[in-house]
């Protein structure tokens, strides 16, 4: 029973940084059509931006709170500079732009910060809390709550504002979204800020438990990307779920069946579902009008 | 370096009578090459090799050079990829006419660059971890670096010692963890270790308590060894603290002997032991210690200069370097051939790595006293006493 909420706890925890990740994912989908592979690099900058301006002598949820804004920052910047100039172009064009800005975060991350792995203190201490026999430790838990409030914070958002409904009309159609007078343009600023800040929030979360480098959003965006794409693309819920459910295959897989196998099993169980619902667990349903 | 007049002559006349019969070596300069991963994912090796070759060989230079002769030095960065590294050791042969290298950052640009030094007969010091690259011997090439056989034979002998028999194994999946893995399980048998049960993690992974709640539950483990590197091995202990198995003695291998692994990890790294350089505690090493005075002086000079902490890394590139500037003092010559059979008769060299001695069968020339023991205790490294 103990290793069974070890693994769970784990898998949960792992997952609900790809979750993180995932939501970023399907946020800027739904605005504009493009997966921004950027989004690994949010981040990255949530956790090194916090590390660097801590130890620059600001406590730590000012730094937290720089890290977030230099974050969407720059996620407005490869909004402006980058996407809005492209508009029009296929959403090929647009996906390998965020791979070009995504290595280019990455190597201005190594020259501003440096090639060193940081850490960040635990924010309630390093000793593990004992649930039901596991040791878990207590960042877990910052983790678990802070991406529930994110996504309940972006659920009210998109259901109970009406600059929510306008990025929910822009998803659906944005033509029509448009005709009735919504600026799309403000609402997709709006995603890749969103989106680098949730990006960010995640890295300073998990900072205490996965230590951060320069590097570490590419392997992020690989997982979430998958997550995004189990749960079904452009589903917030899906991304959710999809992240839990990739972490939770990886914990378990490393627990029950084999480490070395791990990530061999969870991408099998990606194919397997996505073989069976090529849209994801909770994707729209593509339908063609005849 | 050298400060006795007849022997600055001797080698200054052996440098002209070379300089009348060789028209390569005519521009004055002895040209030495260096590959390394300055940039990616092995930076934090190939950064401090590059800051200490250019540090002591201007230092070199300052003081006269090889018999009189400046040293060129020629770098080029892979950026850890080995089709790169390939190409820039043709260049260096090719195009830039080096007579020896110092570089190779990783086992994989190394073994990359090994055939093109063969070829064009020009001794290749490498500074990559693995035995691969002088087991078998290739003529020209050598090594500084500790293999990763000697790292699982020191922690088997301190296991011999403590009398364990029984040890459980969880190991990187990148190419490090996984030589050092295979090169474990090899000599286990030889120490009478029986590896009761293996796991592995990714090198990005950022949770293993899957993994070592699995060994927690395997009964009769008298110890872990934990081979990896980067920022894996810190997640690795980190969670060992926190399934609460500290009872159980943990060993790291000397891929995170650096201070940022003691800052990582965190109050988590009490008490975990590894092999390492004689660098990492230059400071606490007995003055009768014959390297003492090499470590030290290195550590100040690298941090006097680059501001950053020492790391092992940057220490093989200095035993590299000497060993090959040596070499040719010996040799009185900058002919590739002449220094590589001075390279490989090496010796009782002191350096940071441990005291090398080479032979036509051994090119690297350390044995098991170049690694000393290591405990971490108070967020600091201390020496652990023979046989405990």
């Amino acid at each position: 029973m103990s290793e069974f909420v070890q693994f769970l706890m784990s898998g949960l925890t792992v997952g609900a940084v790809y979750a993180l990740v995932a939501l970023g994912f399907t946020l800027v989908y739904n605005a504009s059509d493009v997966v921004n592979f950027a989004q690994g690099e949010f981040v990255m900058l949530g956790g090194m931006v916090t590390v660097f301006a801590s130890a620059a002598g600001a406590p730590l949820p000012l730094a937290a709170l720089i890290a977030i804004g230099a974050a969407i920052v720059v996620g407005l910047m490869l909004y402006w500079f980058a996407i809005a100039p492209a508009r029009g172009a296929s959403a090929v064009t647009l996906i390998i732009i965020t791979i070009g800005a995504s290595i280019l975060l990455r190597g201005a991350a190594q020259i501003v910060f440096d090639k060193q792995f940081h850490k960040l203190p635990s924010f309630s201490g390093d000793a593990p809390v004992n649930l039901l026999g596991a040791a878990v430790q207590p960042q877990s838990f910052w983790v678990l709550g802070g991406t529930a409030v994110i996504v309940l914070a972006l659920y009210l958002f998109l259901e109970r504002t009406l600059m929510g409904k306008a990025v929910l009309a822009t998803a659906a159609n944005r033509l029509a979204a448009q005709l009735v007078g919504i600026n799309t343009a403000t609402v997709m600023a709006l995603a890749f800020g969103g989106s680098a800040a949730i990006g960010a929030i995640a890295g300073i979360l998990i900072t205490p438990i996965t230590l951060t480098s320069y590097d570490v959003g590419t392997l992020l965006a690989l997982k979430g990307f998958a997550a995004a794409m189990l749960g079904g693309m452009g589903n917030p819920l899906g991304a959710v779920a999809g992240g839990l459910l990739l972490g939770l295959l990886e914990s378990f897989g490393a627990g029950y069946l084999s480490s070395t196998y791990k990530d061999a099993f969870a991408f099998l169980v990606i194919l397997g579902v996505l073989f069976a619902a090529p849209q994801g667990l909770f994707g729209r349903r593509a339908v063609n009008r005849v | 370096m050298i400060s006795s007049t007849p022997l600055k002559c001797l080698v200054a006349a052996g440098a002209w009578a070379l300089l009348a019969t060789t028209s390569a070596l005519a521009q004055g300069t002895v040209k030495i090459g260096s590959v390394l991963s300055v940039t990616g994912p092995a930076s934090f090796l190939g950064e401090p090799e590059d800051k200490t070759l250019k540090m002591y060989v201007e230092k070199i230079n300052a003081a006269g050079g090889i018999g009189g002769k400046k040293i060129e030095l020629v770098i080029y960065d892979d950026g850890g990829d080995a089709n790169k590294a390939r190409t820039f050791a043709t260049r260096l042969i090719e195009d830039d006419k080096v007579v020896a290298m110092v570089g190779g950052s990783t086992t994989g640009t190394t073994m990359a660059m090994v055939p093109v030094f063969e070829e064009a007969q020009v001794p290749f010091i490498s500074l990559a971890g693995a035995i691969e690259v002088i087991d078998p011997v290739r003529k020209y090439i050598f090594k500084t670096p500790h293999t990763d056989k000697m790292a699982c034979e020191k922690i088997f002998e301190n296991l011999k010692q403590r009398n364990f028999t029984k040890i459980a194994m969880i190991s990187g999946t990148d190419g490090f963890g996984a030589s050092m893995r295979a090169q474990c399980v090899k000599v286990a048998p030889t120490y009478n270790v029986q590896i009761v049960t293996e796991e592995t993690y990714g090198p990005r992974d950022s949770d293993m308590t899957s993994q070592l709640t699995k060994i927690k539950n395997t009964a009769g483990i008298q110890a872990v060894i934990n081979p990896g590197f980067g920022q894996g091995p810190a997640i690795v202990t980190r969670n060992y603290a926190q399934l609460g198995m500290t009872a159980t003695p943990f060993y790291q291998s000397h891929g995170v002997a650096s201070k940022s692994f003691i800052d990582l990890a965190g109050a988590a790294a009490e008490g975990v032991r590894l092999p390492a350089a004689a660098l990492l505690v230059g400071d606490k090493l007995p003055d009768s210690d014959p390297q003492k005075k090499v470590v030290v002086d290195y550590k100040k000079t690298y941090e006097d200069t680059a501001k950053q902490p020492v790391s092992t890394f940057g220490g093989h590139a200095y035993d590299g370097l000497f060993i090959l500037v040596e070499a040719m003092k010996r040799a009185n010559s900058t002919d590739p051939k002449k220094t590589r059979d001075e390279i490989e008769k090496t010796k009782g060299f002191v350096g940071t790595g441990g005291i090398v001695t080479m032979s036509p069968t051994d090119h690297l020339g350390l044995d098991l006293t170049a690694f000393k023991m290591l405990e971490v205790k108070n967020g600091d490294w201390t020496l652990v006493t023979p046989g405990s």
